[in-house]
């Protein structure tokens, strides 16, 4: 009987299967091709497509697989999409990245880990038990510290792997030292479950206070929220660039899933039904926005100002991708689907963006081995083709419209205000003023400053071009016609159990 | 009889007309230099063109403000529909153009001072692909603004004109230009996102019943926003004269008052235009600097009238500052372009005078200023940019008797001199007339607009001061041998002149285009203060 459900869900647990499937495949493929890398990069390109196609066949199902471990639902269905199409786009920046290249020999490993993350992140956003929880995120960071430490040959990339493993470590320490304690109070593992012992009999609350700080701890460390923010830099400087962009994007959307299902399943008021226009009620009012509202002001805050003083424009970025995580926890603690939603589009917009900025910062480092502020120096005129690009990218970043940003921005900005937090939004409004100011930065050393005799013309695959292009148009076209990705969102809001 | 050509009305062609000019001149090969000119000169000429039958083909009669009717030309059409969601509601956003009475002097002053920039660019050297193409993406920019009706297309437009601003003053500029450019860009961007949050406010709190399908919808209809009745009861901005009001008014307010720019928010202003290339000067005095005037005439005014009449004298006190202010910092200037920078604060501070007094002459006077001053501006800022070409350098003191060398020249800068500080039969006079007018009549600003006139004074010293320093006196020898004006600086010199003496003469060719527009938002905004009167 136990059995045959377990069979029964398999068929809705394809997208993970297939990621482990290639995960094997991959490994099996780098020890038969060793001096051909593009092979496993053909590998896990197709393996990520099938796994993407499996969950956009999910779309519509709402259910919960393997006694209440998993769910496959709208929510878990787009951020699996989101998770998929970032790591698609970053093997295809791998096969191109010189930095990742130079070591043929490993590119096995460096795909199969990439798939494993993925993996990790896949089971985050669908993950509905504290256990799963646990170990989804223990998968992807385990991955993740390997990735980051993967050219070995440079020092600061094993240094920022080895910051990166402590950080994880203690902050992965103190959540499940919380998720004990939420155990003890609730006597269930289950999301909903913990919420129906929950709404039952309350709990001490110093105690459920407690717990959640500790749980926050480990998600405030994958979402890079500050004070839980301190590894970011030095990871996202030392590891190649190609990790760095993934790990800015999609671990951090599969951290935002896993948050907001656990806030929103755990802590809504299920007594209180059919509130209008998608807003919830915290049982017992239980103030956990109040917590996700003082992290959210200090990482806009402190991302955005540390980043003006940045010249190393992986350190820029990472700064940046900290403060666009403080804007996105604006929709978090708003306890309205329309704040959630605000986030799923923000997601959207962020990664092709971030993404896009990352890359042309990988480009520049392909072609001049640096990548510092000042290799941009006048490329406006000896590239215009990936300078104008960056600039979309950083004016999208900005939030300006006509981009993809300012869309993004809109909507966190309705939901807030919809929500009456209008000293949040004003919060938020004069951020994105700060950052305007680094992200000029780097406008300003492309175009108002003439490049010196010594710096060459940059010459760019046609390949490259066309990645480039694949990026830079959605950030333009979503600017001005963004209705399917707000339609998506509206619909991708659904966790299973609720509504 | 509609003005459409190829189905698409005349206001999306004359405010999309440069981005093809953009797309064009980005295909020209780098080498064609003339060719990128000459398509710049052609686009902005056709959008001349546009603006005069739009002239000559507007009903004199028709209100406009706030109702759909009253506006000519108009398009509509959605832009973003998404279907509803039981808890977010549908979400419509138009791509709402027309034009009123207000709107029309502004389209045409941009057609008109668009054109002209180009001409007066064309000695620049460097990377002059980038320049045509960021000038005519801007000129988009400017039109837009002016002719939405439709909040969030407003903003976009709005928004747009930022970064080809930034790329064309930090890039072509003068040496201090990175500083200017990211002062500029961060002001505007400071004001527009106090903008924004008002505007999603305006959003959640203002419902239409849609026609089509009669479900309730929230709209970014600038008209509908001016309907009290059309707000949501209990939404953020519902009732009269609250908190939440004077806040996102006051929001509003800030977000417009940097672009026109209102003390204490002009410094970037100086900086701005100092640094500009002469062409960029031209456009930020002459259309800039009008479109923060027109956001509030066009937005803040009607959607929150009992605002508007609480903080008349607020406004008018401002303008006072302005005013005066503006006209002693002109006086102490040795740069000449600094000197006209400060002399555009002293004059925005007569359009925002003839507002505060929120009666027909002091807006008309307002508005007519609003398009005298962007004339007169323009032509100071190009008699700076003829004698920097020649001399490289804009010291006041450097030069004297230039009205010997330069006799030409002299005339043609008499003109604008004289039309600055407000000569009767040149345009500059009627409108500074009617602004003062206006606000002498209410009792509450007699006592500023007086004060205010100070200011006239100021203007004809520093003016006058100015003339007598570079023209008259005796003859620098180091300038004997200046080329006077050619037959380029002529041609964007003489339309500019002849407009100031035309409208000088017989100002009703503009004022009987404002009269119903402004008479109706008078109104408007009168009868939105009685309804203050009734709730105490």
């Amino acid at each position: 009987m136990f059995v045959q459900q377990i069979i029964q869900n398999l068929i809705h647990f394809l997208p993970e299967m297939v990621l482990t499937a290639t995960f094997c495949i991959a490994i099996l493929a780098g020890l038969i091709f060793r001096n051909n890398s593009k092979v496993v990069g053909w590998v896990a390109f197709i393996g990520v497509m099938t796994a993407l196609l499996f969950v956009i066949n999910q779309s519509g199902t709402s259910e919960e697989i393997f006694s209440g471990m998993i769910a496959v639902d709208p929510f878990a269905v787009f951020f699996k999409s989101l998770t998929a199409i970032c790591a698609l786009i970053i093997i295809l920046f791998s096969a191109y990245s010189v930095e990742v290249q130079t070591t043929v020999k490993r590119m096995a490993e460096y795909y199969a880990l990439l798939i494993t993350m993925t993996l990790g992140m896949f089971l985050m956003a669908g993950a509905t038990n504290l256990l799963m929880m646990v170990l989804a995120m223990e998968l992807t960071s385990y991955s993740s510290y390997i990735l980051a430490g993967y050219t070995k040959e440079a020092s600061d990339s094993s240094e920022a792997s080895l910051k990166y493993i402590i950080y994880g470590a203690v902050s992965s320490g103190v959540m499940l030292y919380g998720v004990s304690i939420l155990f003890g109070l609730s006597g269930a593992m289950n999301y909903s479950g913990i919420n129906r012992a929950l709404t039952l009999s309350a709990p001490n609350y110093y105690a459920l206070l407690i717990a959640t700080i500790f749980i926050v701890v480990g998600f405030g460390y994958k979402i890079s929220a500050v004070p839980f923010h301190f590894w970011t830099p030095d990871v996202y400087e030392g590891a190649p660039i190609t990790i760095t962009a993934f790990l800015s994007v999609a671990s951090k959307a599969a951290g935002f899933a896993m948050m907001m299902r656990f806030f929103k399943v755990i802590f809504i008021d299920t007594t209180i039904l059919a509130l209008p226009s998608g807003v919830w009620i915290s049982l017992y009012h239980f103030e956990w926005n109040k917590l996700l509202v003082i992290l959210s002001v200090l990482t806009m805050t402190l991302g955005n100002l540390v980043a003006v003083w940045q010249d190393n424009l992986k350190r820029l970025l990472a700064y940046s991708s900290i403060a666009h995580a403080g804007y996105m926890l604006m929709g978090v603690v708003l306890l309205s689907d329309k704040g959630v939603a605000a986030v799923l589009i923000y997601f959207v917009m962020y990664l092709f963006m971030n993404l896009g900025a990352f890359y042309v910062v990988m480009l520049v480092a392909n072609k001049t081995g640096s990548e510092d502020i000042s290799a941009f120096r006048g490329l406006g005129y000896r590239s215009p083709i990936i300078s104008v690009a960056m600039a979309i990218f950083l004016v999208s970043l900005t939030g300006l419209p006509p981009t993809a940003g300012f869309i993004g921005k809109f909507y966190l900005f309705s939901a807030v205000l919809d929500a009456r937090w209008i000293w949040l939004a004003v919060v938020g409004a004069v951020n994105s003023v700060i950052s305007l100011y680094y992200y000029a930065r780097v406008l300003r050393y492309m175009f108002l400053r003439d490049a010196k005799d010594n710096l060459e013309n940059l010459h760019i695959l046609r390949i490259e071009a066309l990645i480039l292009l694949v990026l830079a148009i959605p950030t333009l076209i979503f600017g001005l016609y963004f209705a399917p990705i707000v339609d998506l969102a509206n619909a991708s809001v659904q966790m299973f159990g609720l509504h | 009889m509609t003005f459409q050509l190829f189905g698409i009305g005349i206001l999306s062609w004359i405010t999309f007309l440069p981005v093809i000019g953009m797309i064009i001149v980005l295909l020209i090969p780098k080498e064609a230099r003339s060719a990128m000119k000459w398509t710049a000169v052609g686009i902005t000429f056709l959008q001349v063109v546009l603006a005069v039958v739009i002239y000559a083909n507007f009903n004199y009669n028709l209100g406009g403000i706030n109702s759909q009717e009253g506006m000519q030309f108009v398009e509509k059409a959605k832009w973003i529909d998404i279907k509803s969601v039981s808890w977010f509601g549908r979400v419509l956003i138009e791509y709402f153009l027309g034009v009123d009475g207000i709107s029309v002097p502004m389209v045409i002053l941009t057609a008109l001072i668009s054109f002209i920039a180009v001409i007066a660019s064309w000695k620049i050297d460097k990377a002059l692909k980038g320049y045509m193409a960021l000038l005519l993406l801007l000129d988009t920019g400017m039109m837009g603004v002016f002719v939405a009706l439709d909040f969030f297309l407003f903003y976009v437009f709005w928004e747009l004109m930022l970064l080809p601003m930034y790329f064309l003053i930090g890039v072509w500029g003068g040496p201090r230009r990175e500083y200017a450019a990211i002062k500029f860009f961060l002001y505007t961007l400071a004001g527009s996102v106090l903008m924004l949050l008002a505007m999603i406010a305006l959003y959640f709190s203002v419902t239409i019943i849609d026609p089509a399908s009669g479900e309730k919808l929230h709209t970014f209809n600038l008209l509908a926003m001016m309907n009290p009745a059309n707000f949501e009861p209990n939404s953020l901005l519902a009732g009269f004269g609250t908190h939440m009001r004077a806040l996102a008014y006051v929001a509003l307010f800030i977000g417009f008052a940097i672009k026109v720019p209102i003390f204490p928010f002009h410094t970037w202003l100086p900086d701005a235009h100092v640094e500009a290339p002469t062409a960029i000067s031209v456009i930020l005095a002459g259309v800039l600097l009008k479109m923060g005037a027109y956001g509030l005439i066009r937005i803040s005014f009607p959607i929150f009238p009992e605002l508007a009449q609480k903080y008349a004298f607020a406004l008018a006190i401002l303008a006072f500052i302005n005013i005066v202010y503006g006209a002693l910092c002109a006086m102490a200037q040795t740069d000449f372009k600094k000197l006209i920078a400060y002399s555009s604060v002293s004059h925005m501070g007569i359009v925002l005078l003839g507002m505060s007094a929120l009666n027909t002459q002091g807006m008309m006077g307002a508005v007519f200023q609003m398009f005298n001053h962007g004339t007169i501006t323009a032509m100071l800022f190009l008699i700076v940019g003829v004698i920097y070409d020649r001399a490289h350098t804009r010291d006041l003191n450097a030069f004297g008797g230039l009205a010997l060398t330069m006799p030409k020249y002299t005339g043609i800068m008499t003109v604008a001199f004289f039309a600055a500080l407000g000569l009767p039969g040149l345009s500059g006079f009627v409108s500074e007339a009617f602004s003062f007018l206006g606000a002498f009549q209410v009792d509450k600003l007699r006592v500023i607009t007086m004060a205010s006139t100070l200011g006239i004074v100021l203007t004809a010293a520093y003016m006058l001061w100015t003339l007598q320093r570079v023209f008259l006196g005796k003859a620098n020898e180091k300038w004997s041998t200046m080329p006077d004006v050619d037959g380029r600086e002529i041609f964007m010199l003489a339309p500019l002149a002849i407009i100031i003496l035309v409208l000088g003469i017989y100002p009703s060719f503009m004022l009987n285009i404002m009269t119903s527009s402004v008479n109706h938002l008078v109104d408007l905004v009168a009868k939105g203060g009685a309804a203050v009167a009734l709730i105490p």
